[in-house]
């Protein structure tokens, strides 16, 4: 491990993204012996500013030193080799499943001197045992690497990073797929690095364990810096507003619709660590927010809703009758759709035309004797087209031209002549500009007049409170918190969301 | 820019630039090439071809593979021939019982790469060493044919009747049954495929399951019609064989998966449709048929063909792909 107390510094640093400028003269400075949280809401340009540190991105312009001396990160390798190392939540990309502890934590290491051709396998296994003991874990150096949990595969790369003698170490959102004891565990992996003079950054949306583990706190917020404190200075509120902002009332338009009968009820609904035993219940002519940070378990939730996954326990209620989901098919019948997050893959066939795409779900509506008329389903698909205002060439487009709005429409007008009573909205507003995301707010709006009920899942807090009559702020995999009226509000769900307070709740 | 204009057009009417080619070639080097009797001949050699062809095609559209329908063809030749030779069946059901066969074989295909997810191409090929095997134990690896002799010592009663030989051998207006059967097979088809539910969800369900299946389509199901498709189309493919040869040969089938194979990839590419189609798959199996047919005119031995083939195959893969990398970078 580093010997003298090491100092990394990212001064002025700027990037833009085809226009977007993520992040604006941003300084930011970690020491080693220290664990410093790196805070902001989705968008920042947190990760944007590790991703030029660990050399996945380059940096339009500014500096980036390490005691003193100016690095050139180019390439993952580069900081790789000034000493800056990266623990990602996808552990499984950086690590080679096949090959054993060992095997993985010495990976990156480059060949002894001397053209050594033997491997010597048991000096080999002693350096990685002793490389754990050394951050106090102990796992089989033998074992394959997939056999390990996840938060055994984020040690070994832990492990690798301390065998390269690492000053600085970027944990990036670690803690959200763990278990608490596994999290604990972590933490004291992470301070025993810093009492070996490692720099750590961490990165979390969990406020509590920030407070608990972390020396100093930086929080950014729109591309820019926004304080760094010690954490004995400050509170979660103060991190809260500092991560909110003044500016924030955006204006989404809210029509009032009457509320009615409940149409969807969901009882226990659980599987896996992702969705932990959920209830709620949606009426007509009402839109129940459903808001939580990124690896809350929204989009698994969705996916058990709709029958994508087939959950392991609980009970959907659609229209007063219990019925069993064994496939998306099931729901469209029992009268429940999905928009899902991952709009090009799951959403549209970006190869196929609007037409075909609009048509699919009610393609049996113009069938006669299985022969498709295609009159119809182009006077279908060019009313569909004008109805939602989709910008397109014409209805044989194929969908995977359109802008990322236009192709949400598209997504959602399929399902519209389905006459379903629940829609599942998850991240609709995903990559779609401003325009486009009033429109979808106003057809959800024509939806719940009609009496639809919806769900609306999103980690964009801002969406939620504007478009919601009710929010269930999810985390864990767990509805922590029901808030209407005046209690929706971006620090209420943010601090439920961010585990706040889940242990009064207790 | 230039560069890319040469590769799209080739890439869209290569495979027809390639077909007038080698018709050209062969008429110029051989006058007996261009006569209708040479013509016919080809036509009907294919009509076996396309049929198999047609199978490979309806796999490939739900993105899925059948290697299995070479040693199908190989199965349902001998036990159509066995149903008149030794049992001496009525017509009818010496053409269902095959054609039931091939749908039990597409749908053990069916269960074995949709509900145990196994790999299409590993499920596919252990069912082609299974089929080939059980056609091979089923005749004690004999060819059958009219009133063979029998292991017994006693010679088998029945022959292939007249009706049925006409299936393979007889002519309407001139032209050959099989080569008849051949173009309503491909009209049908491809009528199937464009203008109906059906052959739409093949389409949408290969080009995104997932998505397919997030629009509540069951592609489970519409897998299971392609590869018991595929499996019927093999048996009417055996049956017309046995009908045109005469007999039942062992192992009749196995240079068809290749051929059929590389008819439908050159289809993939004809007129840029850049998805496996079946009037693309039928000319992908007239290239086949007139560059085997020319190729025997000019003394080529019969065992080099299968370079030809594997040529083709591969000329039709290598405008796919580069076309299709070209077209994501």
């Amino acid at each position: 491990m580093a010997q003298t107390a090491v100092e990394l510094r990212m001064q002025n640093i700027n990037k833009s993204f085809a226009g977007v400028h993520a992040l604006k003269r941003v300084d930011f400075a970690v020491r080693g012996g220290e664990i410093h949280a790196l805070l902001g809401a989705n968008g920042a340009g947190k990760s944007t500013l590790m991703k030029i540190l660990s050399g996945a991105y380059r940096a339009d312009g500014g500096t980036i030193q390490l005691d003193g001396r100016t690095l050139a990160i180019a390439s993952p390798a580069d900081a790789k080799e000034a000493g800056i190392h990266c623990v990602y939540q996808e552990v499984d990309t950086a690590l080679v499943p096949s090959l054993t502890v060992c095997e993985n934590i010495l990976l990156d290491r480059k060949p002894g001197k001397g053209g050594a051709r033997w491997i010597r396998w048991n000096s080999l296994y002693r350096e990685a045992e002793a490389i754990l003991r050394d951050i106090g874990y102990e796992i089989p150096v033998k074992e394959k690497v997939e056999n390990l949990t996840l938060s055994e595969k984020q040690i070994v790369l832990i492990a690798r990073a301390v065998s390269q003698q690492a000053k600085c170490v970027i944990f990036d959102e670690p803690t959200a797929p763990l278990s608490i004891e596994e999290a604990e565990r972590l933490f004291e992996v992470m301070k025993r690095l810093k009492m070996g003079g490692v720099a750590c950054i961490f990165i979390s949306h969990r406020l509590p364990e920030i407070m608990a583990v972390c020396d100093r706190v930086t929080v950014m917020r729109d591309g820019r810096h926004v304080w760094t404190k010690r954490t004995e200075e400050i509170e979660i509120p103060h991190i809260v507003e500092a991560m909110l902002g003044k500016s924030f009332q955006e204006e989404y338009p809210k029509v009032a619709a009457r509320i009615g009968e409940t149409l969807l009820e969901v009882r226990g609904v659980c599987r896996g660590v992702k969705v932990r035993g959920v209830d709620f219940h949606v009426r007509s002519g009402e839109v129940v927010g459903i808001v939580g940070l990124v690896g809350a378990g929204k989009t698994e939730l969705s996916r058990l809703l709709f029958g994508a996954d087939v959950m392991e326990g609980g009970e959907i209620v659609l229209g007063g009758r219990s019925v069993q989901l064994r496939e998306p098919r099931d729901a469209v019948r029992a009268g429940m759709v999905l928009v899902p997050e991952e709009r090009r893959k799951e959403g549209i066939l970006v190869e196929e035309s609007v037409r075909s795409n609009l048509t699919l779900p009610i393609l049996k509506k113009f069938t006669a004797g299985g022969f498709i008329r295609r009159r119809e389903e182009k006077e279908h698909a060019q009313h569909m087209i004008r109805e939602l205002g989709i910008k397109t060439p014409d209805e044989e487009e194929a969908v995977g031209y359109l802008s990322g709005g236009n192709q949400q429409k598209v997504v959602i007008g399929k399902w519209l002549a389905t006459e379903a009573d629940v829609f599942l909205f998850d991240e609709p507003t995903k990559g779609v500009d401003i325009g486009a995301k009033r429109d979808i707010f106003t057809l959800i709006g024509r939806l719940v007049q009609a009496g639809k009920g919806i769900v609306y899942l999103s980690c964009e807090i801002s969406e939620i409170i504007g478009i919601s009559d009710r929010v269930l702020v999810m985390c864990d995999g767990r509805i922590v918190k029901e808030l209407t009226g005046s209690e929706v509000t971006s620090e209420n769900i943010l601090l439920y969301a961010s585990g706040g307070e889940s242990h009064e709740e207790k | 820019m230039k560069k890319n204009k040469v590769l799209d057009f080739s890439y869209r009417y290569g495979a027809i630039f390639v077909i007038i080619a080698v018709i050209v070639f062969f008429s110029i080097v051989n006058p007996n090439f261009l006569t209708y009797d040479n013509i016919a001949d080809i036509l009907r050699y294919i009509s076996i071809v396309t049929l198999v062809a047609i199978g490979v095609t309806f796999s490939l559209i739900v993105d899925g593979f059948d290697l299995s329908v070479g040693s199908t063809v190989s199965l349902t030749t001998v036990v159509t021939a066995s149903l008149m030779v030794w049992y001496q069946m009525p017509l009818v059901l010496v053409i269902v019982i095959p054609l039931l066969l091939g749908f039990v074989i597409g749908l053990v295909n069916a269960f074995l790469i949709v509900k145990i997810r196994i790999p299409d191409l590993l499920a596919t090929l252990s069912m082609l060493y299974i089929i080939a095997g059980a056609h091979k134990t089923y005749t004690q690896g004999f060819s059958i044919y009219n009133n063979m002799p029998m292991p017994d010592g006693t010679t088998a009663k029945g022959v292939l009747s007249e009706a049925f030989l006409w299936i393979g051998q007889g002519r309407v207006l001139g032209i050959p049954v099989p080569v008849i059967i051949m173009l309503i097979a491909v009209a049908v088809v491809h009528i199937f495929l464009n203008y109906t539910r059906g052959g739409r969800l093949l389409y949408i369900t290969g080009g995104n399951q997932e998505a397919a299946r997030l629009s509540g389509i069951s592609i489970y199901r519409v897998r299971t019609i392609a590869y018991v498709l595929s499996g019927v189309f093999a048996a009417l493919a055996g049956i017309i064989f046995t009908a045109r040869v005469g007999s039942g040969q062992v192992d009749a089938g196995s240079p068809l998966l290749m051929e059929a194979v590389a008819a439908a990839f050159v289809g993939f590419s004809v007129l840029g449709a850049g998805k496996p189609n079946v009037i693309g798959t039928f000319l992908g199996a007239f290239l086949i048929g007139i560059l085997l047919n020319g190729l025997t005119m000019l003394n080529l031995p019969y065992y080099a063909f299968d370079i030809v083939k594997g040529a083709v195959l591969i000329f039709a893969l290598s405008m796919t792909y580069l076309h299709m990398y070209r077209r994501k970078s």
